[in-house]
């Protein structure tokens, strides 16, 4: 689940007859409705398909503000927009009032929200002054000269990443680079590999078959804006945005420098050769285990051993009389785990009603223009088409409601965008759920790699006593037991040296769980109230405004109320 | 339950009262009971009449009526009173399922109490001896009456579709010059009838989206509170300050749901009932339209039969042949259903010029009120929404640093 970018909701901006209530001129003066599809005042873009931005800040010729809730391509200027957007309601609405005020300032707070949405992204709190900004442009099309076997055939795409950044382990504060998504797949896997235990942010989908349905156009944008949000949520990790491998990645001109994910057949292969004399390994003295490898979780290919060791030992936890020999005793990381599974849960319901709930403004939004233009209709046919004066004063009283509904509608829609914006924190954290599920599993890993350790140690430490003590009924020794013996002895060094750092590297994921469960829980707490402070104010200030919408209507009927 | 007629009660002219109170003819339709079971079941309603009118018994008169008893009456007002517009009826339900849903009670028993109440009203209507039976007589009375219409009387809701049809037609037939006029040749009249054509389709529209909108209302509270309660569970969830949080948000959207269902139905019987009951007044228009046609199709025909029965009177005359007596007094015969034929569709069109301004000026009323209503239900709505939410922002904020 990584398509979780604003698109969808992008669409809900779109009516069918969006049209025909953009050209509508709503002056409040209220004498001229111009039902006619006018072109020019049509210029406000839908879903920024084409990448580009519209902001018309407080523009009087157009009928009202997009609010867009797409990524920006210049990180720069979307900061000081966005300021401006909440701002930049209908002009012809009443100015800003309290309701505004009270909206800037939650708006202002997005600032301080870590796990960047789209915005520039700022470090933790504790060191304030430094940045690191990406930004991801300009796709373009290269030949892959080195694999082809048509001549002049595998063309890929590149994109422009460009990094403005203060920090010191860069040479320079804006740089650029090209990469292509291969190269993506390349950083994520390092980063993988370097930073167990930590909660690092999936990357994008390679979308096989999304890349041959789409137009290529549409494709390459789609990707273009999920490796933007990738990046920039790599530079709002604490730890991984001072990686070497980032580092590598944003800086390095050419090619990657990073070890490309290995080919999994040819590893099989080398696998395949090794395997007979990893599998009699007690006849050679390189140990069954390279301790260095312990660091690493297994892998295809080379591995092939050590993967059917590990699953012998998970078979032998799982389904084993006998505890195994490490065990998870954690309790507090337990009940955490726990804890936080429930929550994934409860969050993907929650998310799951946000979407109704916004496609639900979305449509009563639509209804409101639809009947609004309906009236309009009504309204002009009734003064054309009036005999009689009773017909005028209800062509007025129509046309009142008919504005009104309009503007209901309109308001309805930026209501929805915002909306759209907050609850979309609730998508984002279904995401990094993933990756504590994944840190999590980093840790089990680790876990088992021990446990699988330590089950071969006890092993070595049986057949050596029952070497030995065989050997010590036979006079003078047995020359062939006690070179075995010696063989063994020294498998079972290296094997415990092996163990021995492999306990290290599962401490050392597990504190860097421990460390993550800690950000995640600040940063949760700051983000969703952030979310719920941002949609409150949200709903009562567009409530405010369509409350106002609306007794000014009553007012100016009251003359026909009941009873009067 | 109204008790009042919409159109402000009474104070009705009665030319014929005689008592020194001034005249006035109430009357209410309430209680709906639901009667008898399975395919026979229908509901019942009462209706209470309060007048001093001199043909009426008692200050009060509490009958029981049906349906099918308010679509007698129409029917009859429709036959006798040509020329007037007929007060329309509420729909006959089609739709099994939605049969006795409360609403759809509800709603029904509001368009017949308004039906009866316009009746009342209206200055010829009110003098009705069917109206007078239908207010007063004892079930078995009316029953009889019910069934006993049939033939020339009883115009089924089917022939009066054909008509508009027919009308309809016509009237574009017309328009693009088709056929030779047996229609009248009045620019001002045609120039009314194109106008509640048009007008059916505009109102039919807005009337269509106004429906939805009720939905959509509903749609939106009930979304709404599935989101309070998700958002509630993700609270238990989370525990502390930030659960608490999320507990009062799910609280906050499940009080907003409720609000939002009540505007639902508020709009669907104050804004929407309206428009639907406009669209039905147009459509009984065309009903006054195509009686219009008919008479001045049977005085036109009436006209052509005397012209030719004259001459061949003066041919029987010339001749002076024993035909020529009966001829004469056929002749005379044609002459006076002809007048009569005339003074029908001249009461007709004169009838109709009156009830067009009324009706101008009820419908502006009517639509003001509905526009009312419907201003004032979507500000109470919001001003609600607005206060459950800003009534949040100050706990957020201790919250969130506590």
């Amino acid at each position: 689940m990584m398509g979780f970018e604003n698109q969808g909701f992008e669409e809900a901006q779109l009516y069918a007859s969006r049209e025909e209530m953009e050209s509508l001129v709503l002056d409040d003066d209220g004498d001229n409705i111009n039902g006619d599809n006018d072109p020019s005042s049509r210029s406000n873009g839908g879903a920024n398909g084409d990448g580009s931005q519209h902001h018309h800040p407080l523009s009087p010729s157009l009928p009202f503000a997009e609010i867009s809730t797409t990524d920006d391509d210049d990180p720069l200027l979307s900061s000081s927009s966005r300021h401006q957007n909440p701002n930049s309601f209908n002009s012809l609405l009443e100015p800003p009032s309290y309701a505004d005020a009270v909206f800037r300032s939650f708006d202002g707070d997005r600032g301080k929200q870590i796990n960047g949405h789209g915005v520039s992204s700022t470090s933790s709190p504790s060191s304030s002054s430094d940045y690191l900004k990406i930004s991801v442009t300009d796709p373009q099309k290269e030949q892959d000269l080195n694999n082809s076997l048509v001549p002049g055939g595998n063309t890929f795409v590149t994109y422009l990443i460009t990094t403005w950044t203060n920090l010191p382990e860069f040479n320079g504060t804006e740089f650029t680079v090209r990469r292509r998504f291969k190269d993506v797949v390349t950083l994520s896997d390092r980063l993988a590999d370097s930073y167990r235990g930590y909660f690092i942010p999936l990357r994008p989908d390679k979308s096989v078959v999304e890349s041959q349905v789409m137009q290529k156009q549409e494709f390459v944008e789609q990707r273009r804006m999920a490796l933007e949000k990738y990046l920039r949520k790599l530079a709002a990790h604490p730890v991984i945005r001072r990686s070497e491998e980032l580092r590598a990645f944003l800086h390095v001109q050419g090619k990657l420098p990073l070890m490309k994910t290995t080919d999994v057949a040819s590893r099989m292969l080398d696998g395949a050769v090794k395997l007979p004399k990893q599998l009699f390994g007690e006849s050679v003295v390189s140990a069954a285990v390279d301790p260095n490898d312990v660091s690493q979780p297994a892998k295809g290919g080379r591995d092939l051993l050590r993967i059917f060791k590990e699953l012998r030992q998970s078979v032998t936890n799982d389904w084993g009389s006998t505890k195994p020999p490490v065990v998870e005793e954690d309790k507090e990381f337990l009940e955490k785990k726990n804890k936080l599974q429930d929550f994934e849960q409860e969050l993907s319901n929650v998310s799951q009603q946000a979407e109704s709930l916004v496609k639900a403004q979305q449509d009563i939004g639509e209804t409101l223009g639809q009947l609004g233009l309906a009236f309009v209709k009504l309204t002009k046919f009734e003064s054309e088409e009036a005999m009689f004066n009773s017909q005028k004063v209800r062509a007025a009283d129509m046309k009142n409601v008919a504005t009104s509904a309009v503007k209901a509608s309109r308001l309805y829609r930026e209501l929805n965008a915002q909306t759209v914006r907050h609850l979309d924190k609730l998508h984002e954290y279904l995401g990094v759920m993933l990756t504590v599920n994944n840190a999590y599993a980093d840790r089990s890993n680790a876990l088992l790699t021990v446990q699988t350790l330590l089950s071969e140690l006890s092993n070595l430490n049986f057949r050596i006593e029952k070497l030995e003590a065989a050997a010590s009924k036979i006079f003078g020794g047995d020359r062939s037991r006690v070179r075995k013996i010696e063989e063994l002895k020294e498998t079972m060094r290296v094997t415990d040296e092996a163990k021995n750092r492999a306990v290290r590297e599962y401490e050392r994921i597990k504190e860097n769980n421990k460390n993550e469960l800690e950000r995640l829980d600040k940063e949760r707490h700051d983000d969703f109230f952030g979310m719920l402070k941002g949609f409150v104010a949200n709903q009562a200030g567009y409530a405010e405004k369509m409350a106002s919408v609306w007794e000014t209507v009553a007012n100016e009927t009251s003359g026909y109320a009941k009873g009067s | 339950m109204q008790q009042r007629s919409p159109n402000g009660g009474g104070g009705l002219q009665s030319p014929r009262s005689p008592s020194s109170q001034p005249p006035f003819l109430s009357v209410s339709v309430s209680d709906p009971a639901k009667m008898g079971n399975g395919v026979q079941a229908y509901i019942s309603y009462k209706v209470t009449t309060k007048t001093n009118f001199p043909e009426y018994q008692g200050p009060e008169k509490i009958v029981i009526r049906r349906y099918t008893d308010f679509v007698w009456l129409c029917d009859r007002l429709f036959e006798k009173y040509k020329g007037i517009f007929i007060p329309p009826l509420p729909e006959k339900n089609t739709v099994e399922k939605f049969r006795f849903s409360a609403e759809f009670i509800e709603m029904r028993r509001q368009a017949l109490d308004t039906f009866v109440n316009r009746i009342a009203s209206h200055h010829e209507l009110q003098q009705s001896e069917d109206l007078r039976t239908f207010l007063q007589a004892d079930e078995q009375t009316m029953e009889r009456a019910r069934s006993q219409d049939t033939g020339i009387f009883k115009k089924k809701p089917s022939d009066l579709m054909q008509i508009f049809r027919d009308v309809q037609s016509k009237v574009t037939d017309v328009v693009l010059g088709k056929e030779k006029p047996v229609e009248e040749s009045n620019p001002e009249y045609e120039k009314l009838k194109r106008y509640i054509f048009e007008l059916e389709d505009h109102l039919a529209e807005a009337q269509k989206h106004a429906y939805r909108l009720v939905k959509r209302h509903r749609e939106l509270g009930q979304s709404l509170g599935d989101f309070g309660k998700a958002v509630k569970l993700l609270g238990a969830c989370e525990g502390d300050a930030l659960g608490t949080a999320f507990s009062e948000l799910g609280a906050k959207s499940e009080m907003l749901s409720v609000k939002l269902q009540r505007e639902a139905h508020h709009l669907l019987m104050n804004f929407e009932e309206p428009l639907k009951d406009y669209v039905r007044a147009v459509e009984s228009i065309k009903g006054t339209i195509a009686e219009r046609a008919n008479a001045f199709r049977q005085q036109s025909e009436l006209a052509e039969m005397i012209k030719l029965k004259e001459i061949d009177l003066n041919k029987l005359r010339l001749l002076r042949s024993e035909k020529m007596l009966d001829a004469e007094h056929e002749y005379e015969e044609l002459k006076a259903d002809g007048e009569e034929a005339t003074k029908r569709f001249e009461t007709i069109v004169r009838l109709m010029n009156e009830e067009i301004v009324r009706f101008q000026d009820q419908k502006t009323r009517d639509m003001g009120q509905a526009f009312h209503e419907f201003a004032k239900g979507q500000a109470r709505l919001a001003n609600a929404i607005a206060d459950a939410w800003r009534s949040l922002i100050p706990k957020l904020d201790s919250l969130s640093v506590s």
